[in-house]
């Protein structure tokens, strides 16, 4: 389909080719379901580890052979193509695909049985199980994470019903008010700092952001002078959502599954949040003269155009764009010439990060190369700061 | 009772209406809002980056 826009009696013509691939996106919540599929052709217990199969390896590969597709939509017709609804009912079928695979999935985890699964599932077999849901969850999060910046009220509920697997409801509130606000500074719990481990990173992130939801929330209702401990607390009615969906799966499949939902709620968040780590990593704002920090500028945040990993997490690699324009959708973002770029998608550099070391050779060199080798200018890690001083000192 | 935009996305804190939801009752002067509270739909730009909208608003809000 090709989008036409007059601009001073000039037409403009587009046409989206990654249009239909957005379908894609929708799909993956049955990522889980095609683990079934493969353990009941082959009979094997790896079958059910396909989730993490299919986000670590064969997205990774995808983005290797694929490649990249910089094309950006004109300005013309970015507000013609942001209005084209087609592309946000492809982000609404995720969440009932996403909560029908989570119940298809718990289901077998309290011991229930399908053709192709004669005996109910061995403890190796639904960790397998979970860990693919895991996998949708924390896909979820990045869906939710679209739904959740936008400016129509019934999107940002749908944001809440999307971290309900997670028990991540306080994301969408940190995330548009605390990490939109202070990314790429040291205060920012949820950008990656030169140096840091992912490991060390995680509980920075997880615990900071929990905090800084609730205070952001506390704050609104001092402004409001009535106490935070109510269901307009944003935190709280999202967190009711996940009560509401935890508990209603406990009661049909029995507390034996609770164990694999935290596990895949762990698989889920920890998805996101290496993202989170790498999405910013080593990039800091200057603080200006007055006090506060630089605007955000495409030379804050890490990209890529790899098509895989992009079409998975609707265009969230064109990250410069998106701190830009947060309420942006997702279809309408542009990559920027001037915006770093990571050597492969997201999915591909989730597993260096597993390696420090690995993470360290890939991407300390680019940090310090962004900042034409001035190390001061970096988000350094108070830990690492004099080691990096050292061997970087210009 | 004057408007301002914020000029990253648009969103318009209007004087008259406040924004009860962000604990501003209606008729909060703009001025008497925090330095730091960055605007609820965006939260890229702050309030002393927001700029007065000239003549009032006719069209409603195009995104």
């Amino acid at each position: 389909m090709t989008i036409e826009a007059t601009v001073d009696g000039t037409v403009v013509r587009w046409r989206d080719r990654k249009r239909y691939l957005w379908v894609i996106g929708a799909i993956v919540p049955l990522v889980p379901v095609g683990a079934w599929g493969l353990h009941a052709l082959t009979g094997s217990t790896a079958a059910w580890y396909f989730g993490p199969f299919f986000v670590f390896v064969v997205v990774p590969v995808v983005d290797l052979v694929v490649g990249r597709d910089g094309e950006n939509p004109p300005d013309e017709v970015l507000e013609q193509l942001e209005d084209d609804r087609y592309y946000r009912w492809v982000t609404y079928a995720f969440v009932p695909a996403q909560v029908a695979g989570l119940v298809w999935g718990a289901y077998l985890l309290g011991g229930g049985t399908l053709p192709g699964v004669d005996d109910p599932l061995g403890v190796a077999a639904k960790v397998g199980l979970a860990l693919s849901l895991g996998m949708v969850a924390g896909i979820g999060i990045n869906t939710a994470h679209e739904l959740g910046h936008k400016k129509v009220e019934h999107e940002r509920w749908f944001a809440r019903a999307a971290l309900a697997q997670t028990f991540y409801g306080h994301f969408f509130i940190e995330h548009n008010r605390g990490h939109h606000v202070r990314v790429a500074t040291p205060e920012d719990p949820a950008s990656g700092r030169l140096g840091e481990t992912v490991w060390e990173f995680m509980p920075r992130t997880v615990v900071g952001s929990l905090r800084s939801a609730w205070d952001l929330e506390r704050k609104r209702f001092a402004r409001l002078k009535t106490s935070h401990w109510s269901i307009r607390n944003d935190v709280l009615n999202a967190w009711a959502f996940s009560i509401v969906l935890w508990g209603g799966l406990t009661i049909a499949f029995g507390w034996q599954i609770l164990p694999y939902l935290v596990l895949q709620a762990v698989a889920g968040i920890w998805l996101l949040e290496s993202v989170n780590y790498l999405e910013h990593y080593g990039m800091r704002r200057q603080r200006l003269e007055s006090g506060r920090y630089e605007r955000v500028n495409p030379s804050h945040s890490w990209n890529s155009n790899n098509i895989g990993t992009n079409v998975l997490l609707y265009h969230l690699q064109r990250h410069s764009d998106h701190h830009a324009n947060p309420t942006r959708r997702y279809q309408a973002l542009r990559d920027f010439k001037e915006a770093p770029v990571l050597p492969t998608g997201y999915a591909g550099m989730i597993v260096l990060s597993w390696v420090p070391q690995i993470w360290r050779s890939v991407m300390d060199r680019r940090v310090i190369d962004h900042f034409d080798g001035d190390l001061s200018l970096a988000n350094v890690h108070p830990r690492t700061a004099e080691r990096y001083e050292r061997r970087y000192a210009a | 009772m004057s408007s301002f935009v914020c000029p990253g996305c648009g969103y318009v804190y209007d004087e008259a209406q406040g924004d009860p939801r962000e604990g501003w009752p209606a008729g909060t002067p703009f001025a008497d809002i925090d330095a730091d509270w960055a605007c609820p739909d965006c939260g890229v730009r702050e309030q002393v980056d927001f700029l007065p909208v000239t003549s009032t608003p006719s069209p409603g809000g195009a995104s």
